[in-house]
């Protein structure tokens, strides 16, 4: 067949669908967003022959995806590293559960944080449901694995887990397709019972899965993914896990590293195959992307491997992602390569608001709103609108995690932070803000919560946002007083109106909602070229 | 072969589409390709970069290792300053003129000049009053891939087969109106290379 030319994330999505795909389930993250819109863009998308549309929240596609496989059918589910906090509740149990149908889930982790938070390394997850786990090392690896992973989740019944990092998501490669399989009929399962977690079926099923975690490893040490290169110098053994095996490689240009290797991107950790480095070599050498995973292992608790290098006795930076020329200078090569320095003129570009983004004009409307309180009260969260933390808007105070700007307001209030001010996406609301508005209606606290509501996922690209058009309605629904909810158009001339406004929401003191309405100038300007 | 290139220039200016074209180009001419690039964050208005390896043989790394750019590639001045580090001994800066200004502490013009004519193999050029020659200004960065097109070891005929593959989709008009900016781009480019 034909290379084509795919990111790692369409490699995978084409993957799923040649696997005989049923239903993808997901919510938009960087850098995993890319899987879902292909499977979207797809004849079997299209056609609603394979589902796809977005969902609320991870949580809810995790769950959705283990019903299609208990109903006998593939799934998919894709998520950033963050969202698989947001799903943990589900995806640790279905570990217990077992699936039915092939269950395989794709994590794209964040090293450096280029979109991110934190860069929480998702392989901890997958240990800790204790699953078989990929960590491709490139794009056709990535296709390959995700094609066998879903007749691997049906061997153990269990779900997989395919961990990815930005480098490999949004990199592009000539790929070869396999032969398309069709999709699996209904069919639910026939021990059902294991989907009961009572504790009584729950203790059995977590034996069971003790159970299978040999078997799980002798596969891995048989894995194709997994690669042992031994060579006669034993002085340092390398250890690479994914992307890092390139950057090995790229190193060597001829090809011919002259230490023994293992290359690892199946899991769980075969310590028949790590002996083969550990128990032959003088010192060990780790090299992964994200935290020091398979490290950490290695040392123990006590640290008895003295012997061994990584991230965690600075051969390698404790943080941020490796490149080729961090692992050159790790094995001692290229010490004395001159690169021309980056000129002092140069300065920094930060992302910034679109030129004509209503959330300018939202955080123009409450920075004059505020004026007569004193500062840091303004608890927001994630999405374009958290850039109204950089000047010259310097608005906001807070931007944890999805939904916390409602419930951090709330909290604050309780302590005295009268009154506290929320400002959250409409994507966002309904991702996790509902249920701490909730909260914030059951306390009756004095918050004011603005939902910037551009009628889109702006952040990630513009996706569908869940409730357009009914956020007004949720709000009513969860019990905010109908004249406590308002809605207003974000636009310069009517900034002295949006001014009033929130003056006089800012003063009552139980919760109101005020949302900032104007789609986003995106999505808008896609539209009129469309 | 082998080109390594970095492509550079501030979100939303279509430093992707100059990657789709050389990418099809590659593939035309059965080249390994890697390319990575940045989504999310940066793309509002930020910095970005995208890292394009071509090569006869596999390539390993997604990154280009520091110091071994055979080309940068910007359509933003100060930009192409940015990446100077990925630049090898022998490597060509090849960026627009027109400087981008989204930032309030955006520098002095005459001191980014200064720094690209620091560097000896530079191709500065007006790509958006080429492409407003060609046709379209919205054309700018194929200019800039035509300048640019000298210095990656591919032929004419298959840069060109890159852009019919990438315009084709559209119209049969924006194919010649992105050929002709090419062109443009690629000559300008070769009267400095001798
Ligand atoms: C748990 C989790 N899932 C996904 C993301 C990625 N993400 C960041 S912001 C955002 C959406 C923001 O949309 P919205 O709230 O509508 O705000 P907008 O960007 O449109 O202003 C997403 C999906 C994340 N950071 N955390």
């Amino acid at each position: 067949m034909d290379k084509i030319l795919l990111l790692a994330d369409e490699a995978i999505a084409q993957a799923a669908i040649d696997a005989g795909l049923s239903g993808v389930y997901a919510y938009p993250g960087t850098p995993s967003t890319e899987i879902t819109e292909y499977i979207q863009a797809s004849e079997e998308g299209k056609s609603g022959k394979i589902r796809s549309q977005w969902a609320a929240n991870e949580k809810t596609a995790y769950e959705a995806a283990l019903g299609m496989s208990y109903a006998g059918k593939r799934a998919l589910v894709c998520m950033k590293h963050v969202g698989l906090n947001v799903a943990a509740d589900g995806f640790i149990n279905s570990a217990i559960t077992g699936t039915n149908g092939g269950l395989v889930i794709v994590v794209a982790d964040d090293p450096s944080m280029h979109s991110s938070q934190n860069e929480q390394d998702s392989r901890f997850y997958g240990k800790f449901a204790m699953i078989p786990m990929f960590e491709p090392a490139d794009q056709q690896e990535a296709y390959d694995i995700v094609y066998q992973a879903f007749d691997l989740s049906e061997y153990f019944k269990l779900p997989v887990m395919v961990r990815i990092v930005t480098r490999l998501a949004h990199s592009r490669a000539g790929i070869v397709r396999r032969a398309a399989k069709a999709q699996k009929n209904t069919q639910i399962p026939d021990d059902s019972k294991r989907f009961v977690l009572l504790p009584a079926i729950a203790r059995q099923r977590y034996k069971s899965l003790l159970g299978q975690q040999k078997e799980m490893m002798e596969i891995a040490y048989n894995s194709p993914f997994n690669k042992f290169t031994n060579h006669s110098n034993k002085s340092i053994g390398i250890i690479a896990c994914g992307i890092t095996y390139n950057y090995l490689l790229e190193n060597f240009p001829d090809g011919n590293i002259p230490y023994p290797v293992l290359k690892l991107s199946h899991y769980p950790i075969s310590q028949q195959l790590i002996s083969q480095v550990y128990d032959e070599c003088e010192t060990v050498l780790v090299l992964e992307d994200g935290y020091p995973f398979v490290e950490e292992q290695l040392r123990g608790i006590m640290g008895v491997g003295t012997r061994i290098h990584g991230r965690m006795n600075g051969i390698l930076p404790r943080d941020g992602e490796l490149t080729p020329d961090i692992v050159g200078a790790a094995l001692g090569l290229k010490q004395n390569i001159k690169v021309t320095e980056i000129p002092e003129v140069v300065t920094n570009r930060p992302p910034s608001f679109c030129k004509g983004c209503a959330h300018i004009d939202i955080y123009t409307a409450l920075n004059e709103a505020l004026k007569d309180y004193t500062p840091g009260r303004v608890f927001a969260d994630i999405g374009c609108y958290t850039l109204g933390a950089l000047p010259p808007f310097n608005a906001i105070n807070s931007c944890v995690d999805m939904g916390a700007s409602i419930t951090m307001a709330k909290g604050a209030y309780e302590a005295g932070l009268q009154p506290a001010v929320a400002v959250i996406g409409d994507s966002t609301f309904t991702h996790s803000g509902m249920t701490g508005l909730l909260d914030a209606v059951n306390d009756n606290v004095g918050i004011t919560v603005i939902i910037a509501d551009n009628a889109t996922t702006g952040m990630t690209g513009g996706q569908k946002s869940s409730a357009t058009g009914r956020i007004e309605q949720i709000c009513e629904g969860l019990g905010v007083e109908k004249e406590h909810i308002v809605v207003f158009n974000p636009l310069k001339k009517n900034h002295e109106e949006a001014v009033a406004l929130l003056k006089k929401e800012l003063e009552y003191k139980g919760v109101s909602v005020i949302i900032g309405r104007r789609e986003c100038i995106q999505t808008l300007s896609r539209k009129h070229r469309n | 072969m082998k080109t390594d290139i970095i492509l550079a220039g501030v979100g939303g200016q279509g430093i992707l589409t100059i990657a789709a074209s050389i990418g099809y180009a590659a593939l035309h001419d059965n080249l390994n390709l890697k390319q990575s690039e940045v989504h999310g964050m940066s793309q509002r208005g930020g910095a970005v970069q995208s890292h394009m390896r071509l090569s006869s043989n596999p390539i390993a790394s997604d990154l280009i290792p520091l110091g071994s750019a055979d080309v940068i590639l910007s359509v933003e001045p100060m930009e192409s300053l940015r990446y100077l580090p990925y630049l090898s001994k022998n490597g060509w800066i090849i960026t627009n003129s027109l400087p981008f200004i989204n930032i309030p502490n955006y520098p002095e013009y005459q001191k980014i000049l200064d720094e690209i004519n620091k560097i000896p193999n530079h191709v500065l050029i007006d790509a958006d009053k080429i492409a407003e020659e060609a046709g379209s200004v919205k054309s700018s960065n194929i200019v800039m891939l035509g300048a640019a097109s000298p210095y990656i070891e591919m032929s004419y005929e298959s840069f060109i087969e890159g852009i019919k593959k990438l315009f084709g989709r559209k119209s049969e008009e924006m194919v010649n109106l992105n050929i002709k900016a090419f062109d443009l781009g690629r000559k300008i480019s070769m009267e400095k290379k001798k």
